[in-house]
């Protein structure tokens, strides 16, 4: 590497043949150094280029086009400046889509990681038939969610779903096909099943990632808590959760990606409606693009930005590079 | 003593109480398929008959059973690509370090937190423009992008675990790297190739907000699973049975499937951050 500098011949003695042949391998050798400084490439250039093609291309698009003219065969009929983007504020329904997205991921995600503490904490106990019951738990998490999002549409209907019938025998539906029984008619109600499918689908996984966290701890950290007088809920708050944070950290920041986009439960159960009154910003967003494809990009961009900012917000208040550095 | 076999005893009340909660609406979903179209109508819990020939119509025209081939088309593919791209990538960053290694891995990481919902209007407009001669290409090529960060981080996890001196002790008996890299350690990293196997196959199958845009142009029959019932729920009347008997034949494999990975896939997904 130092000999970068140009060769003195009048220094140098003869080298002799050996001399000339190490050189000259030297020599031989430079291309291939170059070529191996190439050779990460060949093993990752196949990633690059799909994340390339289907991450990265995608979101350069869906910025351009949100400055475009756009028709309705996606024919672009030119730049048209911030257009989309005022048409898109000043559209009745976009302060209330916003809104609504904020509410939905924010009540999803914590109650989530509410029930999924507590579901992690009992299918940590020891109690015959564990591996079973922690079986049971993992079907909504394979299942696809537009299934689950359709049993459960299947089970409000308001003739005969089984919700129905079983409300209507315990009293708290007083009349079958009633407009008391059609809970995704009345938006706040819909949006109230909907969350609750949403926490349904979400469990699983929160479940199982705090889980795993739990059975990180050793028990010898409990025994010494043990000692200094810490059990129960006093070990739990002041050993068990600290201890969790990462677990903790991790799931709520996929979840809230997860929720924030979620699609399935409400397209199936509502399809966003009565009007945009049940709708997020990820459905509006596809409904806007039957209609105008350039605003639909500029709602796109909005979500992108407001993902992005509710992942930085959550992850500098809850100081996750310490965490990781640590 | 007394006191944890009550305690024990509660504990197992609850969990097989959540536990059957977590199970309900998928019986629900088996009952459902088993009705006769009149008795969709009743106000029972379980049917007086339980019939078949919801299963059995599947196959005969218009029915899913073309939709789930599509759906086994994109899956497969999708999962067999980013394996493809992926073991490469995952072996050479875990066995070399080199300038951009962590950019790499970051990168890879930061897809996961991308999701095609986000950004589906540029998916859309990108694949409108490359005019690939199918949608399920389009699918297989999406799917097996937005899988890419899980397959990478966790095929990198198992590579790192494996020690090179087994590889080196190959190669000094005669394999080249390429052998030893198939001989020695694609087989010693057979669980976490399984695991993001099982992984990208479930979630590509899964999928339906991207099916459902690429495939709009495409014809009913060569649309994906999960559009194909998405189109059975805007008609006049739904047909539940027949929608649910599909929706079983998509569930159930999956369901075994991802029982055989579980334990690995919550460290795929979390690897990044508590590595």
């Amino acid at each position: 590497m130092v000999t970068l500098s140009p060769p003195r011949p009048s220094a140098r003695p003869d080298p002799g043949p050996r001399g000339l042949a190490r050189r000259a391998g030297r020599f031989l050798r430079r291309p291939g150094s170059g070529l191996r400084r190439l050779a990460p490439l060949a093993w990752l250039g196949p990633a690059l280029v799909l994340v390339g093609v289907v991450v990265i291309w995608p979101v350069v698009v869906m910025a351009q086009s949100s400055f475009q003219h756009i028709g309705g065969e996606g024919f672009v009929a030119g730049y048209n400046g911030t257009a989309n983007y005022r048409h898109l504020f000043r559209e009745p329904d976009f302060v209330d889509v916003l809104v609504r997205t904020l509410l939905w991921v924010v009540v999803v995600v914590a109650v989530t990681m509410l029930l999924g503490l507590g579901f992690a904490q009992l299918f940590h106990q020891r109690f015959p038939g564990r591996r079973v019951a922690r079986w049971a738990l993992i079907i909504p998490w394979a299942a696809s969610v537009m299934m689950t999002a359709l049993i459960f549409r299947w089970a409000l209907d308001p003739n005969n779903g089984v919700i129905n019938l079983f409300l209507h025998q315990v009293g708290l539906v007083n009349r079958l096909g009633s407009h008391q029984a059609y809970w995704l008619g009345e938006p706040s109600h819909a949006v109230a099943w909907m969350m609750a499918v949403a926490v349904f689908v979400s469990l699983p996984f929160t479940t199982y990632a705090i889980l795993s966290g739990l059975q990180g701890i050793p028990d010898d950290v409990y025994e010494a808590a043990a000692i200094d007088g810490s059990t129960g809920l006093g070990a739990y708050l002041h050993i068990t959760l600290p201890l969790l944070r990462p677990a903790i950290i991790v799931a709520t920041l996929i979840n809230v990606i997860n929720v924030f986009n979620s699609f399935p439960i409400i397209w199936e159960m509502t399809r966003g409606g009565p009007g945009y009154q049940t709708s997020t910003s990820t459905i509006y967003m596809v409904d806007l693009k039957q209609g105008n494809v350039g605003e639909s990009a500029a709602m796109s961009v909005i979500n992108f930005a407001l993902v992005i900012v509710v992942v930085v917000v959550y992850l500098s208040t809850t100081r996750w590079k310490d965490q990781v550095d640590r | 003593m007394r006191v944890s076999r009550a305690r024990t005893a509660l504990v197992a009340a609850a969990a097989y109480l959540i536990a059957i909660v977590f199970l309900l609406p998928y019986l629900e979903m088996v009952i459902t398929a088993g009705r006769t179209k009149r008795e969709l109508l009743d106000r029972n819990y379980f049917p007086t008959h339980f019939t078949f020939s919801n299963f059995t119509s599947l196959w005969s025209s218009g029915g899913l059973g073309g939709n789930i081939l599509v759906s086994l088309e994109v899956a497969g593919g999708a999962t067999l690509l980013a394996l493809l791209v992926a073991i490469p990538a995952a072996y050479y960053t875990a066995r070399h370090r080199f300038r951009g290694r962590t950019a790499f891995l970051l990168l890879v990481l930061a897809t996961q937190m991308f999701q095609p919902a986000a950004m589906l209007v540029g998916l859309q407009r990108e694949f409108t423009n490359f005019q690939l001669p199918s949608a399920t290409l389009s699918l297989i090529i999406v799917n097996a992008g937005f899988n890419l960060a899980f397959a990478i981080w966790i095929l990198n996890a198992f590579f790192s675990s494996i020690p090179v001196e087994l590889e080196e002790a190959a190669q000094v008996d005669g394999l080249g790297r390429l052998g030893a890299l198939c001989r020695i350690t694609l087989p010693l990293a057979a669980p976490g190739i399984v695991t993001a196997l099982i992984f990208t196959f479930i979630s590509a199958w899964n999928e339906f907000l991207v099916a459902l845009t690429l495939s709009l142009g495409s014809p009913a029959g060569s649309r994906p699973l999960t559009v194909a019932i998405d189109g059975y729920v805007g008609e006049y009347s739904t047909d539940w049975g027949h929608l649910f008997a599909g929706g079983l034949v998509a569930t159930v494999p999956v369901i075994i499937l991802f029982a055989v990975i579980e334990r690995r896939v919550v460290s795929g997904l979390t690897a990044g951050a508590v590595k």
